[in-house]
């Protein structure tokens, strides 16, 4: 089986109800989107969890480098006005 | 009467479980993680429409048994399920491929079934459509991608249509409960459906390059309980607890 091509990755991100936004759900193999959206529904799906899904191909992705993570991440540390933590949120907003 | 609509309730429900069978056999073993759990969840969509008809096969009988008892307590003469669902998973060619030459006939069968007198039997078609109508996607889908996909699967993909194709014409079969069911508007008169079921069939195998075999010679008896030789070991399998340990429960 040496000749054997793996299909491609893809990402998939699941919206779990309207309102809300769609949310990486993990990674599948597939051959092309529409493959990947009908395996998507089938492997992330299949309990009911959402009402949209997308896919994109994981090369297409591009991420930070973990290299990075201190000048990137760190100043954020430090600085807590930053957060809307002095605001009293009422228990009927969900989500924030 | 009320023999005509058992009879004629299992004719339906036996071609989902069998099939069912096959596809859950699957679990562990599709060739791909993905499509693994799309046979399995093509087989519990089965199952879970079995267990419909099957409750309402055990209400009309009237005595105490139960769904499990029809599913499990049959000898295999008594099963009514055409003889296409229970052909082996040869390999993944045949698996699809019976799947679809299944799902196009299932597809058109729930449809009109919808318009049935019985309002169980109509609700119930409802309620499954939407899950066929997804499996007939998927099964058309992979027909095209091997079809029009290198020369090998090509091939294989040719080899089990024309393999599965003697099978089709017993879908259009009807029995003596089907005449009963038809003439008080409660069953589905298969007969009309033949026409259509080729013309889907024969478009979907054209896009993917496949031919559509010549065969004029067609296999049947699964209806009336004359099975292939390969429904003996479906249900060895299927019903080996039960055999094993007699009204096991858990």
């Amino acid at each position: 089986m040496s000749t054997k091509k793996n299909w491609p990755l893809w990402e998939v991100f699941v919206r779990s109800k309207n309102g809300l936004e769609h949310r990486h759900f993990g990674s599948l193999h597939a051959a092309d989107a529409e493959m990947a959206l009908e395996n998507a529904r089938d492997v992330y799906t299949r309990r009911n969890e959402g009402v949209s899904i997308w896919v994109v191909e994981s090369k297409d992705i591009t991420a930070s480098n973990p290299e990075n993570n201190g000048e990137l991440f760190e100043p954020a540390q430090d600085k807590v006005y930053r957060h809307p933590t002095f605001y009293d949120l009422p228990d009927e907003v969900k989500h924030m | 009467m009320k023999n005509n609509l058992y009879k004629y309730i299992l004719g339906i429900a036996d071609n989902s479980l069998i099939l069912g069978q096959r596809m859950g056999s699957l679990t562990g073993h599709g060739p791909s993680l993905e499509t693994d759990i799309a046979c399995t969840n093509i087989s519990l969509d089965l199952f879970g429409q079995v267990r419909s008809y099957y409750q309402y096969a055990a209400k009309i009988a009237g005595d105490n048994r139960t769904e499990d008892d029809i599913a499990m307590l049959r000898k295999e003469r008594e099963y009514l399920n055409v003889l296409l669902v229970e052909q082996p998973n040869t390999d993944f060619a045949y698996i699809i491929a019976r799947q679809f030459l299944f799902d196009v006939y299932h597809f058109m069968f729930l449809t009109e079934l919808q318009k049935s007198h019985d309002v169980t039997l109509s609700a119930i078609a409802t309620k499954s459509i939407k899950e066929v109508s997804y499996h007939q996607r998927f099964s058309s889908d992979w027909i095209k991608r091997l079809g029009d996909g290198t020369e090998l699967s090509k091939a294989k993909m040719q080899e089990a249509i024309n393999g599965l194709w003697t099978y089709t014409d017993e879908l259009f079969h009807q029995t003596e409960a089907d005449k009963a069911m038809v003439a008080q508007s409660i069953g589905v008169d298969v007969t009309k459906l033949k026409e259509g079921y080729y013309e889907v069939v024969n478009t979907i195998l054209n896009e993917s390059t496949l031919e559509v075999p010549e065969s004029k010679w067609f296999q049947k008896g699964g209806k009336v309980g004359i099975h292939t030789e390969h429904l003996g070991y479906l249900l060895s399998d299927l019903q080996f607890m039960q055999r094993t340990y007699p009204n096991m429960d858990w």
